[in-house]
């Protein structure tokens, strides 16, 4: 059991620089995601961290001890790779073993914690199987149970859902959840899959470029992402971003978007300049009539999804994604009145796309 | 017409594997029971299709005819010096090939494959004088040295294919479960390649084996077996070369009937 700290971490492959000094500090037992599109650095620092990459620069600690120089063999971690690397040429038993076997445990010892992990992961009927007679769920399931069976510090998985079917894959998402509670190791889970992200992690560190651009917890990254490219990465449909500027007007401020204008409660800071408003799909309410603080907006698709309705709508020049109840189904070309709701928007600014710290006060009136 | 075309391209194709098995089988065969017949057989024309007398007569004239033995002997031996050579060299070359990318490891690639393009005939006066001034001329060292630049281009190429198929994932696998490099390659890319570079063993063995050229020209009097029949089989009768190239053959088909079978056992399918 060990917390992990990354300080000022870089790698770089010839001219990509894969991560760029990147600090990250993960608690003892904490399971923290590395969420980002392909080519962000995710892995790139998973592997660092796991020693099969050599960093070009800053430290990597495990539980306090700098594992910079180690090789993976001795850092005390495990890894649960995208492929599974279950070795084709011994049986389960033997994969499951293998780790404990480099450790010089006793015949006892291994057997008894071999069997154990494979009932953890429901495997312990296949224990004499070879790799090629199982399926595809099932090696995911051996990779697993071989990555916890040492008891490693640190827990590393790179995109291990990302080769199951959607269906498996839910299922899994679900049992390996529980599983990491059960266990409370450390673990660093790496993927692309937003959803994957949200609904496992203690706290989710979105990589973007070789940098992190938020670590935070699921809904805060959700609901309050740290820019735009947060906020249009995580979530689906992803944020809507409005063009909009704020004035004061004596009691309070005026923002004004291109599909008219609201009252708001907001911050001066807010005041001239080039700004995004920056709201969820579930945090705008569709109404059918013209009402106080409301913008008209044309509906231009619907897209019923069972649990809801995705209407894409133009408000003056910007289109949005709004999730509309699931029986309602406007014609194509109507006008809806939108109810932005307060405590839910996010304001960014325009240039940089970085959000503005006042946000969550900044409210509607 | 066109619901034919697929049928005669079919027909085609069979006759032309038919007739390519033919050309290999057919002059195997008549070595094959002409090593087994009596010598009245083996004369007699037109030949016979099938052994009547099966005899071993002539097989054992062969090996009790001076030099065979001891050419016998010496070509195991240089076969056994070629395969240690190359696989010495050969697979931490192909093994360093597939896993690292360093600078200049196409162009050290394709140097490998070029070796071949020079012909043992053009190297054969330096390289004989060369072992002469070496002094291992007309040794079994001298031959195997010649046999193993022959075999170590494909014993190369053919070991770093076989370790580029093994993912790397396996071995980091390992390494992050306690294993140095060195362990990882031992404990699990090493099984899992067996197959391959059993491969690549058997394949160089048979290249030193049935080498006559080189063996030709860089020995006198220790010659190898394939040289040896070489030199004999002008003064030698019928049932001496017959045998004799039954001997040379039969080992070459007797390995790769094997070493298909263990390359087809191995694990199923699933070594990728």
């Amino acid at each position: 059991m060990a917390g992990v700290r990354f300080d000022h971490v870089s790698k770089i492959f010839g001219k990509v620089v894969a991560t760029n000094d990147v600090s990250l500090e993960v608690d003892d037992g904490e399971f923290i995601i590395l969420l980002g599109p392909s080519g962000c650095g995710k892995t790139t620092l998973l592997r660092c961290l796991a020693g099969l990459e050599k960093v070009d620069a800053g430290r990597i600690f495990i539980g306090g001890r700098n594992v910079t120089e180690l090789p993976p063999g001795r850092r005390r971690i495990a890894m649960v790779f995208q492929s599974y690397a279950v070795f084709p040429h011994m049986t389960l038993y033997d994969n499951i073993a293998f780790g404990l076997k480099m450790q010089k445990e006793s015949k006892a010892t291994i057997k008894e914690r071999v069997e154990s992990v494979a009932a953890l992961v429901h495997i312990e009927d296949l224990l004499d199987r070879y790799p090629a007679q199982i399926s595809g769920g099932q090696r995911q399931r051996v990779a697993l149970a071989r990555a916890i069976a040492t008891k490693a510090d640190v827990l590393l998985m790179d995109e291990p859902l990302s080769n199951l079917d959607a269906l498996l894959r839910m299922e899994m998402r679900a049992e390996l959840k529980a599983l990491f509670r059960e266990l409370g190791t450390t673990t660093i889970y790496v993927t692309h899959d937003q959803v994957e992200a949200l609904s496992m992690g203690d706290r989710i560190a979105v990589m973007k470029h070789g940098v992190i651009a938020q670590v935070d917890t699921p809904l805060a990254v959700y609901d309050y992402p740290s820019d735009t490219y947060v906020g249009g990465f995580v979530g689906t449909p992803p944020m809507n971003f409005l063009v909009a500027s704020v004035e004061g007007n004596g009691a309070g401020q005026l923002a004004r978007l291109s599909g008219g204008t609201l009252r708001l409660d907001g911050s001066a800071e807010l005041v001239g300049r080039d700004l995004f408003l920056g709201i969820r799909a579930e945090s705008i309410a569709v109404e059918t009539a013209p009402g106080d603080n409301l913008i008209r907006a044309a509906v231009v698709v619907v897209e019923p999804l069972g649990s809801h309705n995705l209407l894409t709508v133009r408000a003056g020049e910007d289109m949005l994604k709004v999730a509309a109840d699931s029986h309602f189904f406007p014609n194509p070309g109507a006008d809806v009145w939108l109810r932005l709701a307060p405590g839910k928007i996010r304001w960014l600014d325009r240039e940089t796309g970085q959000a503005i710290a006042a946000t969550p006060e900044a409210a509607l009136v | 017409m066109s619901l034919r075309a697929p049928w005669i391209g079919r027909t085609l194709l069979y006759l032309l594997a038919f007739a390519m098995a033919l050309w290999v089988i057919v002059p195997v065969y008549f070595i094959a029971i002409g090593a087994f017949s009596t010598p009245d057989d083996l004369y007699k024309y037109p030949r016979e299709l099938w052994p009547h007398h099966v005899s071993t007569g002539a097989l054992s004239f062969f090996l009790h005819s001076t030099g065979t033995i001891a050419a016998l002997e010496r070509s195991v031996m240089v076969a056994a010096i070629t395969l240690a050579f190359s696989l010495a060299v050969g697979v931490p070359a192909g093994y360093a090939l597939a896993r690292f990318a360093f600078r200049g490891s196409d162009a050290f690639r394709l140097t490998i494959v070029s070796t071949r393009a020079f012909p043992i005939m053009i190297l054969a006066i330096p390289l004989s004088v060369t072992f002469i001034r070496w002094g291992i001329d007309d040794s079994l060292v001298g031959v195997a040295i010649a046999h193993t630049a022959l075999a170590l281009p494909f014993a190369v190429l053919t070991t770093s294919s076989v370790f580029a198929g093994i993912s790397d994932e396996l071995e980091e696998a390992a390494m992050t479960l306690g294993c140095s490099r060195a362990e990882a390659v031992l404990r699990v890319i090493l099984p899992l390649a067996l197959p391959g570079l059993a491969a690549a063993a058997i394949f160089v063995f048979i290249i030193s084996w049935n080498d006559v050229f080189a063996a030709s020209v860089l020995t006198l009097r220790h010659r190898t077996l394939p040289a040896q029949v070489l030199t004999a089989s002008g003064e030698a009768p019928l049932p001496y070369r017959v045998a004799g190239g039954f001997f040379l053959l039969a080992p070459s088909l007797v390995v790769i009937f094997f070493i298909r079978k263990y390359l087809f056992n191995m694990w199923g399918r699933v070594v990728k």
